[in-house]
């Protein structure tokens, strides 16, 4: 069962989302398997043998009416960002493209608070928008057959961290220290829609050291004071 | 002393998998699990497992395994392989019955001669590591389990039972899955990216599985299908067996490890109790599909339990010797298709 808002990307169809998601999760209905907000719907999974489909249908229809939209309900993350070259393959690239320097790129995408849209493709992936339109570019036309782990991309109006190693189509513009995904946590995903990110420029030599004391996750905590 | 399970070779792709991780698909968890859940669920009540007993999922051919304990309890269903003990006392095991193997033994489970799978459940299951709540491998995002990956030769697989408990063999001597073709499919949630006509030809195309398959999805030849609206959409949630088009026209269908979400129209929905049909396809297997309705999927979903019902009851009880047991048969006769409390193939674990 899938709950439509609409079919592009804007952060008013995407607070919509997440509010009917913390709705029907605090439900707790039987029978619902699984539940995936994302850019512009709530994907409802239901097991048919416990709950049939028009019975299940009622509920969000109901809540619909009155859903209110929080102005802000997320969590604000700051997440510790390294442009070194040697860690950014294609921000040179992306400056030329864009015909800025690369401090330009990294004081763009750096300067931006982003929106968590949804978290898909690759476990604690998350969609992070909106990037400044200076830096938007087009996915790469050949994808790239390994992005490292916690290398931090961009594409279209979106940036990203990949939280593990994999092929894929946007341009790596930097690395952060940070886990996004940790299987063994309470909570695996690190963000999740909703929350509101930033990136916070780190040297090289932060970077090597967070990786070194920082196994991620665990000490990874949201900022108490959200910035407005 | 431990009690595992030493793989001398490992097969084309052998993971261990149950029913899936679900619940986490908002995190982009994708759910895995085993493609053909109703072969797993045979192979696991043939050694009286629950059925959310984790397996091994053997993909296009099977390990050699070593027993290293006193005694293991195996049953493989699914797809067809020749079963073999090569060493010390050579000698042959069949698919859809369990067996008993002794410390030393030496099996090996060769290529899956009439379909894409085939499981191997042991009595009592794997000692495995929960992750996140399955024992599903998703080899992808290295995790789930055996180490997250595929087996390798000389990996050790523990067992959570020391010894065989002592008690006759399992057999369905039908040793057939149900399911049948045209696959069945819910037209949406694009459809609207596509003309009536395109959706029309969707199910009166033959299309073939193409090389193109793997746990994630199986991409299909024939006829490309057009797009109304173009082939990119705002990313929304997958469900399983769902038929996305990319660009080519060639549909996808997503299997266990697909992604929780995507950019591709979906033009409809394989329905579930069709899903173990479809993913035991090959390639070059012919495939066809038919509009069916919510209403008929869930349907579809209680005929299938029906068929596990009656499957339970047809179980045979045979002694080591591979007769069968005439008591075992008498009861099952006596209370006419109801399984009785008393019957070890039932016995929840």
């Amino acid at each position: 069962m899938v709950v439509e808002f609409g079919e592009e990307i804007d952060l008013d169809t995407s607070r919509k989302v997440t509010a009917l998601h913390a709705r029907v999760t605090a439900l707790k209905l039987s029978g619902i398997t699984d539940l995936v907000p994302t850019f512009r719907s709530l994907a409802i999974h239901y097991d048919p043998e416990t709950v049939n489909f028009t019975k299940l249908e009622n509920k969000p229809r109901s809540i619909l009416p009155d859903l209110s939209v929080d102005k802000f309900s997320g969590r604000d993350w700051s997440i510790p960002a390294c442009y070194d070259l040697d860690l950014s393959p294609d921000l040179e690239a992306v400056a030329d493209t864009c015909s800025l320097s690369t401090e330009q790129v990294i004081c763009l995408h750096s300067s931006g608070t982003y929106h968590v849209y949804m978290v898909g493709f690759l476990p604690g992936y998350p969609y992070l928008g909106d990037l400044a339109p200076e830096i938007a570019l087009s996915r790469k036309v050949t994808p790239s057959l390994r992005i490292p782990a916690r290398s931090i991309a961009i594409a279209e109006r979106m940036t990203a961290v990949y939280p593990l190693e994999s092929p894929g189509g946007w341009h790596v513009i930097g690395r952060t220290p940070m886990k996004l995904f940790d299987e063994t946590a309470t909570r695996p995903a690190l963000l999740a829609p909703g929350d509101r990110v930033r990136f916070t420029p780190i040297a090289r030599s932060e970077y090597d050291h967070l990786l070194q004391i920082d196994d991620g996750i665990n000490s990874a905590q949201p900022q108490s004071n959200p910035a407005t | 002393m431990t009690s595992t399970l030493l793989v001398h070779k490992p097969g084309l792709h052998t993971t261990v998998q149950d029913l899936g991780r679900h619940g986490l698909q908002s995190m982009g968890v994708p759910v895995s699990g085993a493609l053909d859940s109703t072969a797993l669920r045979i192979a696991n009540h043939l050694v009286g497992n629950k059925p959310t007993t984790a397996a091994l999922e053997v993909l296009g051919s099977g390990p050699d395994l070593e027993v290293k304990t006193e005694s293991v309890r195996i049953a493989i269903a699914g797809g067809d392989a020749r079963i073999e003990r090569l060493s010390p006392n050579p000698g042959r095991f069949r698919t859809f019955e369990s067996f008993c193997l002794q410390r030393g033994d030496l099996v090996r489970i060769g290529a899956v001669t009439d379909m894409a799978m085939t499981y191997l459940a042991v009595e009592g299951g794997f000692d495995l590591p929960l992750a996140m709540g399955s024992f599903s491998t998703y080899t992808r995002g290295v995790f789930g389990g055996f180490k997250g990956r595929a087996l390798k030769t000389d990996d050790e697989l523990s067992l959570v039972l020391p010894a065989a408990p002592d008690r006759d063999e399992s057999l369905f001597a039908e040793r057939a899955l149900p399911g049948e073709l045209p696959i069945r499919i819910i037209p949406g949630p694009q459809d609207d990216y596509f003309s009536p006509a395109t959706l029309q030809a969707l199910v009166s195309n033959e299309y073939t599985v193409s090389t193109t398959v793997d746990r994630m999805g199986m991409r299909l030849q024939g006829p490309p299908l057009e797009h109304a609206r173009g082939f990119n959409i705002t990313s929304d949630g997958t469900a399983p067996g769902s038929i996305q088009v990319p660009g080519d026209g060639l549909p996808i269908v997503l299997l266990a490890d697909r992604q929780t979400t995507g950019g591709y129209p979906k033009i409809g929905c394989v329905i579930s109790a069709d899903l173990p049909t479809l993913a035991r396809l090959r390639p070059g297997n012919k495939i066809r599909f038919v509009l069916s309705t919510l209403e008929q999927a869930a349907e579809a979903r209680r005929d299938r339990d029906n068929w596990f019902a009656i499957f339970r009851t047809q179980i045979k009880r045979t002694d080591a010797s591979g007769i069968i047991d005439a008591t075992a048969l008498q009861t099952e006769n006596l209370v006419s298709g109801v399984v009785g409390p008393d019957d070890p193939t039932d016995s929840a674990r």
